[in-house]
């Protein structure tokens, strides 16, 4: 199957993450932040499990980070992925974390606490979604 | 809190044979499986008044029931959460029996695992629940196996104590070896050396092929019953010391990437505590174990967990040969679902059973109490199981 015919698994969007997905397509990273006692969270939820509160909005992240830790995938190899793929987990310089693909980087040369930035990916079908990079 | 303590035995098992394409349906694997462990503690199906199996088993309590000709149910349950049920189901069976809800509970999981439904096949559709939500998040980005979340802690974990590839290695092999002389075994009579660790094909660095467990068809089950009625039972019972489930927080299925310690696994502590609180009992009392060991860096961790040795010291407890049948704690001595198979943790608990029995094909000397655990990186359990 030629590699633009196959796209990869879409999120479910639901009353709690759409909004998210929503600040994505506009190329934003958005981070959820409690109204009433400001702490962002990520993933999304829709409540606060500091104060209980339902009110939130988000904040713009700086798309700075440090990786927190990664993985190299070798196999299986899904259709819509390219491979070896390196997912990392991302420590935002605001503090919360967020799972997602390292671009730019070499399987063997990505490690811990490396800086990295985000850049909005653009599937060949429209999608977007948040990749980092190493620093520059 | 003390209140299951030496309440209900296990006092049946029975498990079908594990293969990689059983050819037969999963009510047929069940329906084995659950007359076999009935028949192995001398009673007749038709003595079943409790089922109790995991929500992804396809098949539920009545079919069996119907199958295999119980008697009338009083008790009927699920405990989801993969692996994460394996303790779990017989913990439901064990508050049904404490509280009087049912005298003889089978807890069972029957599964094609490698012929019919795999794990890591994704999952889509138009239903949004909470629960699919939580996997989008890792999906969208191409992590869908059950590989690649547990890698992610296994590499922050190796990282910040210098577990390197042949540790783990130790432990496939460690397993590897009691499998080589059990029968039932995907690793019987197939010794694996440490090159042939190293020179397997990495699938989610840092877990090569041989740090994955097997996938597997097959069915076990466990007959659960009081403690004073076991004695009465055709075999020698495994009392239940303690058993618990145990969830923490910033619990995820498998992706726990928030809380702000990674090298731990709080869920497996907290079961610990329970456990070892419940039987009064402590690390040092535990003479052989069943670590859940869907990977390699599962059965490293947890020797953490359940205080067998300090943070990092996991490596040299193994290097040591710990785990070995003359170690300091024999582990998984049938092999485990890394060598035997993968029945999603119901065949380590049988295998802990054998331990108390006698009856293992690697049995160490003198075992009065053994430790199982549930699911890794999952909401999750244990039990600590003693003579009668």
């Amino acid at each position: 199957m030629s590699e633009s015919l196959v796209s990869r698994i879409k999120p479910v969007l639901g009353l709690d993450n759409k909004w998210w997905w929503d600040q994505a397509a506009e190329g934003v990273l958005a981070i959820q932040r409690c109204q009433v006692c400001q702490s962002l969270r990520h993933p999304p939820r829709p409540m606060c499990d500091q104060c209980q509160s339902q009110e939130w909005d988000f904040i713009s992240a700086s798309g700075k980070g440090t990786v927190c830790s990664f993985t190299v995938l070798h196999h299986p190899k899904f259709p819509g992925y390219d491979y070896p793929l390196i997912i990392v987990l991302v420590e935002l310089a605001e503090g919360t974390r967020i799972t997602s693909q390292l671009t730019g980087c070499e399987p063997d040369e990505v490690d811990f606490d490396m800086p990295v930035e985000m850049v909005m990916q653009r599937d060949a079908d429209g999608f977007q979604l948040p990749y980092f990079r190493p620093s520059q | 809190m003390n209140s299951l303590h030496n309440k209900a035995a296990i006092a049946g098992i029975g498990c079908t044979e594990f293969s990689k394409a059983s050819g037969r349906s999963e009510l047929s694997l069940a329906s084995e499986a659950v007359v076999a462990a009935v028949t192995d503690a001398g009673l007749a199906p038709s003595e079943i008044d409790g089922l109790v199996s995991y929500t992804l088993d396809p098949t539920d309590e009545i079919e069996v029931a119907r199958s295999v000709g119980a008697g009338d149910l009083t008790f009927f349950s699920k405990v989801n959460y993969g692996g994460g049920a394996a303790v779990g189901v017989v913990h439901q069976a064990v508050m049904a029996v404490a509280t009087g809800q049912a005298n003889n509970v089978v807890v069972y999981r029957a599964m094609n695992g490698r012929s019919g439904q795999r794990n890591g096949q994704g999952v889509s559709g138009q239903i949004v629940t909470s629960d699919l939500v939580h996997w989008s998040w890792y999906q969208v980005y191409g992590m869908l196996t059950p590989g690649s979340w547990i890698a992610m802690i296994a590499n922050k974990y190796m990282n910040k104590y210098g577990v390197t590839a042949e540790d783990l290695g130790r432990v496939a092999i460690s397993q590897r070896n009691y499998a080589v002389t059990n029968p039932r075994a995907f690793g019987y009579q197939k010794p694996l050396t440490m090159e042939d660790y190293l020179a397997s094909k990495m699938i989610a660095s840092p877990l090569r092929l041989y740090d994955f467990c097997q996938e597997s068809d097959g069915g076990c089950a466990l007959l659960i019953t009081s403690a004073e009625r076991a004695i009465d039972l055709k075999q020698k019972p495994a009392v239940i010391r303690g058993i618990t489930q145990a969830s923490t927080q910033g619990q995820e299925q498998m992706t726990s990437f928030y809380r702000n310690e990674l090298s731990t696994l709080p869920e497996m502590e907290l079961a610990a505590k329970r456990v070892y609180a419940q039987s009064g009992l402590q690390a040092s009392d535990i003479d052989a174990a069943c670590l859940y060991d869907a990977f390699t860096s599962e059965v490293v961790m947890q020797l953490e967990s359940f205080g067998f040795c300090g943070p990092g010291e996991a490596k040299d407890f193994i290097k040591e040969g710990g785990l070995d049948i003359d170690g300091r704690l024999p582990n998984n001595t049938h092999g485990g679902l890394l060598s035997e198979a993968y029945i999603h943790g119901l065949n380590n608990i049988a295998e802990a059973v054998r331990l108390i029995r006698g009856e293992s094909t690697n049995q160490p000397k003198s075992i009065e109490h053994v430790l199982v655990s549930s699911g890794v990186g999952v909401p999750t359990g244990a039990m600590i199981l003693g003579q009668s």
